[in-house]
């Protein structure tokens, strides 16, 4: 397990990235679920990057774990910002036609989707948002 | 990313590569916000490798817009892209061939 700690500001989501890639690259990584883990890793870090500390900055670590036996990536994003759990927000409505869609919201939704997992917990004041991915 | 404009009249073309994300997005909204005389909008996404939840939001308003005159189509869409487009209702949306 390894894990990165950068401030929470959109320019290190490249640095958050590489990061991640370089360990999903040793593990010969699909590159399917490379993009699909760098998109995830572009809402989540986005999300910490934009509302965690505004308008204030602060931290956040981003951690990488690999389950060998079943092939499964865990990343967990933490931060000690304002306390939220994506996992309760609401399902966008995903049906309306574009002239009614709102601008935003997709992004927890997509990630939801795309992973095969995904936890919340708020420990000792911090955000910890684990993602998992079969690989 | 990158952005190749190719303007044919009033129907412009624009072919983005690499990855559409929070980083990159606001680069290609600029040029959304720009499409003065433009009918018809086609985004060729050939060499686009990945879009996230920002990049939907500069398409939506893309499609928005277009609505209004000749429309906005979607090329050239790879599987992993279609993939984010079906999960989030945006195959619904556009107009994708």
């Amino acid at each position: 397990m390894r894990e990165l700690t950068l401030a929470a500001t959109v320019e290190n989501i490249a640095a958050a990235t590489a990061f991640v890639d370089e360990q999903l690259e040793a593990l010969d990584c699909p590159m399917r679920a490379q993009m699909q883990i760098d998109v995830a890793i572009d809402e989540l870090f986005g999300n910490i990057a934009h509302y965690a500390y505004a308008p204030g900055t602060g931290e956040a670590t981003v951690r990488v774990g690999f389950d060998e036996a079943a092939r499964l990536v865990s990343l967990t994003f933490i931060d000690s910002g304002v306390p939220y759990n994506p996992l309760e927000k609401e399902d966008p409505d995903v049906t309306l036609s574009a002239e009614e869609r709102a601008v935003g919201g997709l992004g927890i939704f997509m990630v939801k989707k795309i992973m095969d997992g995904m936890a919340y917990e708020r420990i000792d004041g911090r955000n910890v948002l684990t993602i998992q991915k079969r690989i | 990313m990158k952005i190749n404009k190719t303007l044919n009249g009033s129907a412009l073309t624009l072919a983005v590569e690499g990855r559409l994300d929070t980083t990159t997005a606001p680069e290609l909204e600029q040029e959304i916000k720009a499409l003065d005389g433009v009918e018809t909008l086609t985004m060729d996404f050939a060499g686009l490798d990945y879009i996230s939840s920002a990049g939907l939001r500069v398409l939506l308003s893309a499609q928005k817009q277009m609505s209004k005159r000749g429309g906005m189509k979607v090329v050239n869409v790879s599987e992993l892209v279609m993939e984010v487009f079906e999960v989030t209702g945006f195959s619904d949306i556009l107009t994708i061939e």
